[in-house]
């Protein structure tokens, strides 16, 4: 990065418009079900990233990741969703007049439900990242739970527990790697950048850090507000992919989905973070299998519903144990490494993104 | 409101109460110890109450051998997840919450997997589902239970704590670990005795929760494990009377909002979470204005 920024930063709109024209082409080439599990990944990669940067990075252990994909999620869905097909899910409750009317197009929708869960990040994280340690800890899980409760309760906004139906698929893999994309880019340059430094410091020595004039307080609250705008992001393409929203989505299972993504990858490192995501997508569908019921050999096996859940706890267990570099430690691919490859034998491999 | 409402309130919120003060003893004891929120404390509490049931509908079991063969299952849970989980990560703060987190969501999925997510209905003696009645005022037999036992429990805990070598060594544990070590104290077997006696409370607590709200399913633990960790921390985390006090507040709390404000009654978590919130924040200390040992992160 130091000895040819121009050149690294050149490599990199070059792949990331590469990635984005495979995309393109997928979308309508690749099996629907393929198309799925990589809009997955790309959704996932965006919210384990902003897991790294808050975790990992800054040394701050927060669980409100899934509120704040909730609040992603449900201001894309009631923006998008055309106000017949809003009918159809309020079957109950007149939705409230301030949406039952609105059809924006994905993008203004997008950003403003990013907008909306950095706001609510910024609101919890201006008291919360005051505290340490376990406090911390609770407060945002605490939080995160409050918005699910009150998206449950409030229903002529989000018609309560039975959620929304029908989310039009606006969006589509580019949308889903573009964020991705975008993500983590932004990330990687927030954290070369000097703010980036500042954050790595309060992670290894918050005293430290402040002796030396740093303010910790706005750092962490910007590191939060950050990645809580890319959550809020990636909550709105998770529900258009889904189709359906609903506040048991957005369970702490989620947040603890993403810490484990984040801890299989090597919580300090982008690159890791975002093969775990695929190594999670890919298993998921491929426990989802055995979960189902089948006939194997004209045996009738019941299925094992709940089976993915526990194969992840188990694997976050023996992470914690006995492997918390996770794949990639604190390592990157990065352009530089990649050359440095290349300098001394023959390129193995692709190096992957960034 | 009439005075016979009111009571018949009152009555409910001491049940409650009570149920919160007796699980929310798990959450303090360890964290008194080793400053760690047990988040699979809720679990402990609904393998205690899955395993009851379990011995009762699938081998015939009479209550009174199934519920003690469960509370042991429960404190060898409790021992081997210390042993195998917690100990390891025991200097590492942050490994050791999310250690902690992976063993609740463990054991959940665990049991849906072995079980199924179907709630069950949970065996009680029948004595429990009686009604005495004074006038218009229902006092059912199961919440003079709930306070009996959580009368005994707590005695026998006072007792425990304050008259014996174990409770001696686990205040000391508390106060100052590295000079407890010095005094001759073995952190390592103290921390044990205060996951049995944790284990203990949980199953006792299971055992009366789902008596008084019969049915049982892999997430029984979540919500009164949750309310009993609110309760603690009220109370004041690490605390033994503050996990009684804070918990009890709590019960009594939600069953009186229900009373005066019954609109209010589908927010009556979001309002739990709150008070969380505003007592870590503002009062970490919680009621007794608990100080516990520097952290170390």
């Amino acid at each position: 990065m130091k000895n040819m920024p121009s050149g690294n930063s050149y490599m990199t709109v070059i792949l990331g418009g590469i990635l984005l024209v495979v995309a393109y082409i997928a979308e309508s080439f690749f099996d629907p079900y393929i198309v799925r599990i990589l809009n997955m990944w790309m959704i996932y990669i965006t919210m384990v990233v902003s897991f790294v940067l808050v975790y990992g990075i800054t040394g701050q252990f927060t669980l409100a990741h899934a509120g704040l994909a909730a609040i992603g999620a449900y201001t894309v869905s009631l923006l998008t969703l055309p106000p017949d097909a809003k009918m159809v899910s309020f079957l109950l409750q007149t939705p409230h007049p301030l949406i039952a009317n609105a059809q924006w197009p994905l993008l203004p929708a997008l950003l403003l439900g990013g907008v909306l869960a950095a706001v609510v990040g910024f609101t919890i994280g201006a008291p919360a990242l005051r505290l340490h340690g376990d406090y911390l800890l609770i407060v945002t899980f605490g939080f995160s739970e409050i918005i699910r409760l009150v998206l449950i309760n409030l229903p002529s906004f989000t018609n309560g527990a039975m959620g929304l139906k029908g989310v039009p698929y606006l969006s589509g893999l580019v949308w889903t790697s573009a964020a991705a994309l975008l993500t983590v880019v932004l990330t990687n340059r927030l954290i070369n950048s000097s703010y980036g430094r500042a954050l790595k410091c309060i992670r290894e020595d918050e005293i430290a850090t402040e002796a030396v004039g740093v303010n910790l307080y706005r750092h962490k609250t910007l590191a939060f507000v950050f990645s809580s705008f890319f959550v809020g992001i990636a909550g709105g393409l998770f529900a258009q992919v889904l189709g359906t929203v609903d506040p048991n989505t957005f369970r702490p299972a989620l947040t603890y989905a993403v810490m484990t993504m984040a801890i299989l990858g090597g919580i300090r490192s982008l690159s890791g973070g975002i093969l775990a995501a695929g190594i999670y997508t890919v298993a998921s569908e491929l426990l989802r299998s055995v979960e189902a019921p089948r006939m194997i050999f004209g045996y009738d096996f019941p299925g094992l519903p709940g089976l993915r859940q526990l194969a992840f706890s188990i694997m976050l267990v023996l992470l914690i144990l006995f492997a918390q570099r996770g794949l990639m430690g604190g390592r990157e691919f990065s352009w530089d490494w990649i050359r440095s490859k290349l300098k001394r034998k023959a390129p193995e491999k692709d190096g992957g993104e960034q | 409101m009439d005075l016979e409402l009111f009571m018949q309130f009152l009555i409910n919120g001491i049940a409650l109460g009570s149920l919160y003060a007796l699980i929310a003893i798990g959450y303090t004891i360890i964290y008194g110890v080793v400053q760690l929120i047990n988040f699979a404390h809720g679990e402990f509490f609904m393998v205690a109450a899955f395993m009851t049931m379990w011995g009762v509908s699938q081998y015939g079991m009479q209550l009174g051998v199934a519920f003690p063969l469960a509370t042991l299952l429960v404190v060898g849970l409790a021992l081997f997840v210390d042993r195998t989980v917690y100990r390891p990560l025991r200097e590492q703060k942050t490994s050791s919450f999310i250690g902690a987190i992976s063993i609740s969501f463990l054991l959940q999925n665990l049991f849906v997997v072995l079980f199924t997510s179907r709630a069950k209905p949970f065996p009680h003696p029948a004595l429990l589902d009686e009604v005495i009645n004074f006038g218009t005022v229902a006092l059912p037999v199961v919440n003079i239970f709930i306070v009996g036992v959580a009368i005994v429990m707590f005695g026998g805990l006072f007792f425990l704590v304050q008259y014996t070598d174990m409770g001696r060594a686990m205040r000391a544990i508390s106060k100052d670990m590295e000079v407890a070590q010095l005094m001759g104290v073995n952190p390592n077997r103290v921390i044990a005795f205060a996951f049995i006696v944790s284990a203990l409370f949980a199953a006792v607590g299971a055992f009366m929760y789902c008596s008084k709200f019969p049915y049982v399913d892999p997430f029984t633990g979540a919500i009164p494990g949750l309310k009993a960790f609110i309760g603690a921390v009220m109370g004041g985390i690490g605390s033994i009377p503050g996990a009684m006090v804070g918990g009890f507040l709590l019960g009594m709390g939600e069953i009186m909002i229900v009373a005066f404000f019954p609109d209010l009654t589908s927010f009556r978590d979001i309002i739990a979470y709150i008070i969380l919130i505003l007592f870590l924040l503002f009062r970490p200390g919680g009621i007794f204005n608990v100080r516990m040992r520097e952290e170390k992160v």
